[in-house]
Formats: C-alpha cells, structure tokens, sequence
C-alpha cells in the first residue's frame, strides 16, 4: 500500500510539496543549522568569517565551580568580622580574575553558603544562564502538576450531562484561543502594583487589611505570578484531551463499578484513572514541552526581570541570538534546551511505560 | 436468595414511555428469561431491577423490601454485562475481587473467596492473566466469577452471551445453566435468543414494546402461547399462521375452514368473538402428511431443504397463504408437487386476527 502510494502517487506528493517544503525550511533546516551554529562564533552581523571552535559555546554556558574562600583573619589568626558581626571574605574577583586560577577566568558568584568559617562559593561561566535554567525548571516543577491536575479537575466537571455545560466549556476553553501576547498583556493590569485587580480584590476581601504587593516587579513574586497565569492560560487545552480521554472509557465499566458498590472516589481510583492512563502521558510529556519553551509570557509582562528572576531559557536564547546579536550563543541554548525535553520526556515515556 | 416483585412499574423518558406497566413475580431460586425483540424494553426491565435506571412509578421489591430508591450496591444484586465490563487494567484475580476490594475486605478473606470462584467457574489457571490475554468465553467466565463472590441475592444477565460465538455460546449456557444449579441462586436473564430462553429458564417472560406478553415456563409457553406475538416468537421454524373463517363456536370449540383447510374444529379458549375471521396457528412440526387427496390441509411444494434429519418443505397453501412443514425423517418432495397434510386439532392454537395491545394486567 505504501509502496504503491509512494511510486505511483505523483499527484499527492506534488499536493504535499508546498507544505512540506515550508515545514522543511522553517523547521528541519534551522533544526540542523542550531547544532552546527552552536560550534561556531556565528554573529547575526558580522564583518568578520564564522570560525568553527568546537565546544567553547557549551563551555562558556554551562562551567561551573566551587570554590572556598577562607575568611579574612587578622595576623594574630583572629577571623574578620564586620560591624554586624558577619564574616568578612576576600572577594570572588581576587580568584576568577586571578592569574593563578586560569581555570576560573571571567566567572562569576551564582550564590553561595557557608560552612563552618569558610565560605563555599558556587561560580558559573554564565550566571544568567544559570539562572535562566532555575527558573525554567521550577517553571516546569510547578505547572506539569498545576496545570496537569487543574485541567483534569475541569475535564471530570465538564463531562457532567448538566443543562448549558457547553457553555462552561466554552468558558474554560476561552484563554487557549486567545493570544498569549494578549493574555499576558491583561494579565499585566491584573498583576499591577498600584491599582491592580488583584490587589484590589484582596485587599477588598481583607477589609483594607492587605498591603498591595508589585508582583511582577518583586524577585519574591514575579516568578510565580507568571506560573500561575500560565496554568490558567493553557489549562482549557490539556482539559480537552482529558475530556478525550474521559469520554473514551467505556460506560458500562463505571456500571460494572456503580454495581459493586463503589463510591465516587473508589470509582475514579479503579475506572477512571487507570483508564486515563495513556491520556495522562500524552498530557505530562506535552506540558513538559511547552512549559520549556516559556517565552511569550515572560517576554511581555516582566522582560526577564527584576534582577533575572524571571529569566528563562527560551528567553535567553531570543535575547543573546537577536537582543545581543550572539547567534551561535543562542544556538547554544536552544540545543541545549532541545536535549534537556528531549532526555525528560523520553524519561517519562520510560517511567510511565505500559507494564506487562 | 431472594423473591422478586414488581408492581406496575413503568418507566418513561419524557414522552417516550419503555416499559408501560409490569407486573411480576420471581420465586426464591427461580431462573426468569427476559426474552423479546430488540427495543421491547427487556434490558431497561433489567436495569431497573439493578438501580442503574430509575423507576418512574410502580414498585420494586427484593426479599419484601421496596427498593426503589436504593443504590444499586444496596440491593444485593450482581450484574454481568453482554460486552463483559471487566477491568481492562486489572487481572482476573484483581478484576473477581474487585467487589470486595471495594467493600475493604482482609486480604485472607478475597483470596479464600476469589479462590472458590475461580474452583466453580474452572478458572484457577487463568487468574493471573490481564483481560487482554483472555478469550470472550473466558472474560465472560471472569464476570461472572465477580458476580458470585459477592453472593447477591439476585443475578442479573444482560445478553451475557451475545458477544460469543456460536459454538461457544451453547458452551457458556450450560455452564450458566449448570451454575444455577450450583448455586441455586435467583437470577433473571435477558437474552433475544429463544433457544437460550427455552434451555435455561424456569419461568420465562415474553415481552413486546414494554409489555408482558406472557409468563410462564418454557413448555406452557410453547405449547400453549397465549397470543398471536407469543406463538410466533418462539419456536424455529415459527408457527404457521393460517388466516380461516369462523364457521360456527361453541363453549370450547369453533368450527373453521378455509380454501386450503377442511373444516375442523378447534378449542378457542375465549379468544376468538363469534363469528368472522380468526388466525390458526400450527407448528411445523405438527404436520404428517396424509394420503394423497386425503388430509386436511392442501397445498404445493415451493422449495424443499433436506437437512438429513429434518425436512423442511416450504409450501404455498391453495389460499395463497406460505406454509412450512417439517418431517424428521430425509424425504424427497419435488417443487410443483401437490402434497396433503393432516394433523391433530388439540395441537393448533386459534387466535384472533391482531393480538389486542394493551397487555394483560
């Protein structure tokens, strides 16, 4: 059949050909041209010719070290302390820009802790980078199950018979239609520090007792105000495929439990989950995916900020490949992110694998 | 163990009324067939015995007690569904206890019980298999193993066989058969085949578009079927229906005739009015045939089917009307030929012209 498909049928391949052209171009073509990009010192413009130099990218990204400082001691041995009583330590930059530690040159402190006197100092090549991949992890942490979990608490609502149910799932499917540039950009008034409808609606449920919180402008905040927008935002999405997955499980299995006396719970733990099961998959590995590629929102409503506390990858790789014309830099980031999904989902697939 | 009654219970969606008032008893230990054709309300009839529909008005009552209103887990009852509805993510061991799973039974206790399943059903080996691995026989055999653990006063069957094949089927009836025995467990089933109604019931019920139609055990109704719909449902080949005059009528008997049929008379049991046209109906088992220009039923050779042990001989009356005979016995009759039929009056059953709807109740 196939064979005959592809020998014979001239029409269809030509039917294809534009599609797949485009998607050839636009798609597989950049695909391939970010692993070869990110071995070069490519710039967006440059007078200059690209230079293949391996593994440097990945270098200047990813390096990171640990490095003790030992506390300042007079030179009776005593430890130097401020005013507030705190350690005093040399500084990072008497290390990495040392000309004894060639090894640590141009890295910075990326946060640090202490043990006993001394202090352990975390240093990375890239400390935006790193930051950026913190927050798209803890990004990712928290919507898989948020979104996950909200969208099948709505999939289980809706697939109710009630009078104008379409309606709720309208209602519920609302936001994954509308643009997220848009979204984001509402969200933006709602998030507002000084006359914020979410600070309004808090305080109004307080009495005036909350104080109004900037929570895109705050390090403390920002962050999870964009996962929390972003759960709502794409929930009505993953609920359709729960709700997909819902309507495919056979009634007369929820009989068969109705029968045996099981209650409400009982019947989601041996009916409705299990048979939900590959739909579960499908879900985490899809959320997984694009909670990765967090950028829209991120680009719109705080720009990475305050203080790189909403950096994420996606949003560094659109920054140093366009904003800093680093091309080859924002190849770097891109494959790097394009292994990371690539190594979890296949990880999840692993984990969540049909067992015989 | 349990007795089953229904008062005039009906159930309606909107306009749309299904079952119209039935009335019914079920002795303790008794297997009842649901039979009729599709869309006569015999599986709602069932599922409203189970709780999974609710009963628009009349009563239901289980050992005495009106449950109307109860879950269907307060019921007693256990049901097996015609597409098996057992757990496709559980194994067998998993899916027959999975009654008591719910109820939060000792681990020691589902093991025993499931155990003694698996012993009756002749399953032992299959329990650690997953749904997938089994046959339609065998994921039958596992609902049913589910039913029974939970000793339910009732059973409930919805076309539990339907999905099977042919050959299996007759399998699965008897051990269903053999089953009731075992147990001596009241259990209503539902089927549309009449060959599992004759086989398998104590008492059977005949229903038509939400109606009793009649209740009574296989043989009362195959030989005595109380109207036209009933006389013609069961029984294969169905009973010959000859449309005769009615000549004269006593108490018990009226004298009928028609072009192909020599006068004969026939007990009519009150069902016939006086005078006009009634319906005779006769088996085709029923006939012999008689010396040629004798007998009392004329006709024509249409087509013959030999079966070896039978012969099926379809005729065409000299009024016109299709008439099929069977003889146990391999007997040539050529197409065209000109054949006699005689048979015993006691045996034919007249009805009247329509079978008046409105049920008996």
């Amino acid at each position: 059949m196939s064979s005959k498909l592809t020998r014979s049928n001239r029409a269809g391949w030509l039917f294809a050909l534009p599609g797949f052209s485009l998607l050839f171009l636009f798609i597989i073509v950049p695909f391939f041209f970010a692993f070869w990009l990110s071995l070069t010192n490519q710039r967006l413009v440059s007078p200059n010719p690209t230079e293949f130099i391996g593994l440097k990218n990945y270098r200047d990204l990813l390096s990171v070290s640990i490095i003790t400082l030992e506390p300042e001691r007079t030179e009776a041995g005593e430890v130097v302390r401020d005013k507030d009583g705190e350690i005093e330590y040399p500084r990072v930059r008497t290390i990495t820009r040392s000309d004894e530690f060639p090894q640590y040159r141009g890295m910075q402190e990326w946060f640090r802790w202490q043990s006993g006197d001394t202090a352990k100092v975390v240093i990375a090549a890239d400390v935006v980078f790193m930051k950026a991949l913190v927050n798209t992890l803890t990004f990712a942490l928290f919507i898989v199950p948020i979104q996950g979990g909200g969208a099948l608490l709505l999939a289980l609502l809706i697939n109710q018979k009630l009078r104008g149910i379409n309606a709720y799932r309208t209602i519920y499917f609302m936001p994954v239609v509308i643009s997220i540039v848009v979204i984001s950009l509402l969200w933006r008034f709602i998030y507002s520090g000084n006359e914020g409808l979410l600070n309004n609606i808090l305080s109004a449920l307080t009495f005036g007792a909350f104080t109004p919180v900037d929570w895109l402008g705050n390090t403390e905040t920002a962050l999870g105000s964009i996962i929390a927008m972003s759960a709502w935002q794409a929930m009505g999405f993953h609920m359709v495929i729960w709700l997909a997955g819902l309507q495919s499980i056979s009634p007369t299995l929820y009989e068969a439990a109705s029968i045996e006396g099981a209650s409400k719970w009982q019947t989601f733990r041996y009916v409705t989950w299990p048979g939900l099961r590959n739909t579960a998959v499908l879900v985490l590995i899809v959320i997984t995916m694009q909670s990765f590629a967090v950028f829209a929102q991120v680009d719109v409503m705080t720009n990475g900020g305050p203080l790189d506390s909403t950096q994420t990858l996606v949003f560094q790789t659109v920054e140093r490949g366009y904003g800093k014309q680093d091309i080859s830099g924002g190849a770097t980031i891109s494959v790097i992110l394009f292994l990371m999904v690539l190594m979890i989902s296949a990880v999840q697939a692993f984990l969540t694998r049909e067992r015989k | 163990m349990a007795t089953l009654r229904l008062k005039d219970v009906r159930k309606s969606y909107g306009n749309a009324h299904v079952i119209k008032g039935v009335d019914l008893e079920i002795d303790d230990g008794e297997f009842t067939v649901f039979v009729g054709p599709s869309g006569c309300g015999k599986s709602t009839l069932l599922r409203m015995i189970s709780g999974l529909e609710d009963i628009t008005s009349g009563t239901l009552e289980i050992d005495g007690q009106v449950v109307n209103d109860l879950p269907p887990k307060e019921r007693g009852i256990a049901m097996v569904f015609q597409s098996y509805a057992i757990f496709p993510h559980m194994t067998v061991r998993e899916n027959v206890a999975f009654g008591l799973t719910i109820a939060g039974a000792s681990k020691a206790e589902k093991e025993e019980k499931v155990a003694e399943a698996a012993r009756i059903l002749q399953m032992e080996h299959l329990l650690d298999r997953r749904p997938s691995q089994l046959s339609g026989g065998q994921r039958q055999r596992v609902a049913i193993g589910r039913a029974i653990v939970r000793k339910p006063k009732v059973f409930l069957f919805d076309e539990p066989l339907s999905n099977l094949d042919a050959a299996l089927r007759m399998d699965m009836r008897m051990e269903i058969g053999k089953l009731h025995e075992q147990l001596d467990a009241t259990m209503v089933y539902v089927t549309h085949d009449q060959v599992e109604a004759m086989t398998l019931a104590d008492k059977i019920v005949v229903l038509k578009d939400g109606l009793v139609m009649q209740v009574g055990s296989p043989m009362e109704l195959y030989h005595a079927p109380a109207n036209l719909f009933v006389a013609g449902f069961l029984g294969a080949p169905s009973m010959n229906f000859v449309t005769v005059d009615v000549q004269s009528r006593d108490a018990a008997q009226a004298q009928v005739s028609n072009a192909a049929l020599e006068p004969i008379a026939v007990a009519h049991k009150g069902r016939i009015a006086g005078e006009g046209k009634a319906v005779l109906g006769i088996r085709p088992q029923h006939v012999r045939a008689a010396q040629p220009g004798q007998g009392m039923l004329h006709g024509q050779v249409m087509l013959t089917e030999r079966l070896g042990a039978e012969t099926v001989v379809d005729l065409k009356l000299k009024d016109g009307s299709k008439f099929i005979a069977t003889f146990a016995e391999d007997r040539v009759f050529e197409p065209g030929e000109s054949v006699d039929l005689t048979f015993d009056p006691a045996q034919a059953h007249l009805f009247a012209p329509e079978d008046t709807t409105s049920a008996p109740h």
